[in-house]
């Protein structure tokens, strides 16, 4: 991985598995022991910064990190020095005095946790930039998928709902496509950013396309985020339209949720309790996919530091290995 | 010039008579009754786990419990050497992570490892055996001991003494990895 993990785009394919592979090979299985914690970052310090709302997220980089043995501090905007004034800037100066290893953040505007990049020592992560971008989930929907399809290339996936407004859709649109995914974007016209169909992916306005979607990724209608501008007619003749609801999902078919839910508007309450979506399973992951995240950023940026007399017969072999190589294909 | 040695130090049958001489020595210690069970370290170690478990087996005519162990999670390096050892190089689906089918409460665990070197992956498989449970005891079987230990750690079950420059490898070749079975001692030649 890279230093930091601001954007999907931040990491490869390759990097995607490879991480994905350490989630399950290592973290997946730790909730059913007893002891359900690792050494691994003793002694690192991580800073969960959110300004802005959160459960699912806060709560599993919380425990992710203490169940990776870090000391985790939580600081929450409604009750830090944010509500005095302080700048993110200066805000982010003071965190990192106290030297973190990580700093998850969530803000409400877009490209904050790369600005913030500029300021400190520690690795960011985004755990949400206003409508940017949320590349953990990304990472954890990617994961969920890869439990139940041997292969995701090919695979047709179905983004629906509040796509302008969500960075789910940003993420999820760009991971999908980078792991093989065929995207199509339902929405009404209003609620879909212009030009969106330059990224590749298919653009419809009606329900009708679910039908020809192996799964189906519902996001939630953000209306705190409507203030601004009038995007619907009425909330009544959004759910009438795309209000998704057992009759639209035919067998076979994965619903995911990115959370939290709102029943009756986005999703049908039905839909919620029947076994048909993966929402629950989607939080699991989170679990397990964040951990492998928090581990690899550190491990996969460490400096190299063998101890000095192996790194030297090390080179010493490597060397040798490669003028017998040579040599060998001269003879040959 | 410079090259690189290699050399055969143990050959398939020395190597495979070396497996059933640490079976017999397990056996004629054991005082566990059941309570014995096999834990081998990744990747070979594990796969000589296996192989001792087979040989038990075919002795006691008893069934020995065999677990395997990842001990990436518990090295005391995760800060310093990062990615020159735990970094996957290639995505594998297939990766395969601890597994104990078995509790380890109370049981007299043996640790299986192809090298034992600094001592250091012993420890952090002994600390990960902690967390899934409380061995009574805990032995060591190794196949080869290389010396230049860093820690207090000794093995209950050599199968060869080799002693050994630092800057020299070796490389514990096994059938099920390697497609074959043979230790080789590589080093720089002056």
């Amino acid at each position: 991985m890279n230093r930091h993990l601001l954007s999907i785009n931040d990491i490869s394919r390759e990097e995607i598995e490879s991480v994905l592979a350490t989630a399950r090979k290592d973290f997946l299985g730790l909730p059913q022991r007893n002891i359900k914690k690792v050494p691994t970052l003793r002694g690192r310090t991580i800073i969960d910064l959110f300004y802005e709302n959160s459960t699912r997220t806060s709560t599993s980089f919380e425990l992710a990190g203490k169940r990776l043995s870090a000391d985790v501090i939580n600081v929450k905007s409604g009750s830090s020095a944010a509500g005095k004034g302080e700048s993110l800037k200066d805000t982010v100066l003071t965190l990192s005095a106290y030297r973190p290893d990580i700093i998850v953040v969530r803000h409400p505007h877009v490209g904050a946790p790369a600005f913030i990049s500029r300021f400190t020592e520690a690795h960011v992560i985004n755990a949400g930039d206003g409508k940017g971008e949320h590349p953990t989930q990304c990472l954890l929907d990617i994961f969920s998928l890869m439990q139940v399809y041997r292969s995701l290339k090919g695979l047709k996936v179905a983004i629906v709902g509040d796509i302008f407004h969500s960075r789910v859709a940003r993420s999820n649109l760009l991971g999908f496509q980078k792991m093989g995914m065929k995207v199509t974007l339902i929405a009404p016209p209003a609620l879909l950013p212009r030009g969106v169909e330059a990224l590749g992916a298919e653009v419809s306005h009606s329900l009708d396309d679910l039908a020809g979607a192996d799964v189906i990724y519902l996001l939630r209608l953000q209306t705190e985020r409507h203030q601004d501008a009038n995007f619907m007619p009425s909330l009544r003749e959004y759910i009438d339209r795309y209000c998704v609801g057992r009759r639209h999902v035919r067998r076979g078919q994965r619903v995911l949720h990115p959370g939290p839910i709102n029943r009756g508007v986005e999703i049908e309450s039905e839909l919620v309790d029947s076994d048909g979506n993966m929402i629950l399973q989607q939080v699991e992951a989170g679990l397990a996919v964040r951990m492998a995240v928090l581990y690899r950023i550190i491990v996969d940026n460490a400096v190299p530091a063998a101890p000095a007399e192996l790194k030297e017969g090390g080179r010493k072999i490597k060397a040798a290995r490669r003028t017998l190589n040579r040599e060998l294909q001269k003879t040959s | 010039m410079s090259g690189v040695f290699l050399r055969t130090v143990v050959s398939a049958d020395q190597l495979g008579r070396t497996v059933i001489r640490i079976a017999h020595e397990i056996l004629e210690k054991d005082q566990s009754g059941d309570e014995l069970a096999l834990v081998g370290i990744h990747t070979r170690g594990a796969f000589l786990a296996g192989r001792l478990a087979d040989l038990l087996e075919q002795f006691s005519g008893r069934e020995v419990p065999v677990g395997e162990l990842d001990i990436s999670l518990y090295r005391d390096d995760v800060a310093a050497r990062g990615s020159l050892t735990i970094r996957p190089k290639l995505p594998h689906p297939e990766v395969r992570g601890t597994n104990l089918p078995f509790g380890v409460d109370e049981k007299t665990i043996v640790l299986v490892d192809d090298v034992l070197f600094t001592g250091r992956t012993i420890r952090a498989a002994v600390d990960a055996l902690f967390d899934y449970g409380r061995p009574a005891r805990i032995q060591l079987a190794v196949l080869v001991d290389r010396g230049h230990r860093e820690l207090p750690i000794r093995p209950d079950y050599v199968g060869k003494n080799l002693p050994t420059a630092v800057g020299e490898r070796i490389n514990v070749l096994l059938q099920e990895v390697d497609g074959v079975d043979e230790i080789v001692l590589e080093g720089a030649a002056e």
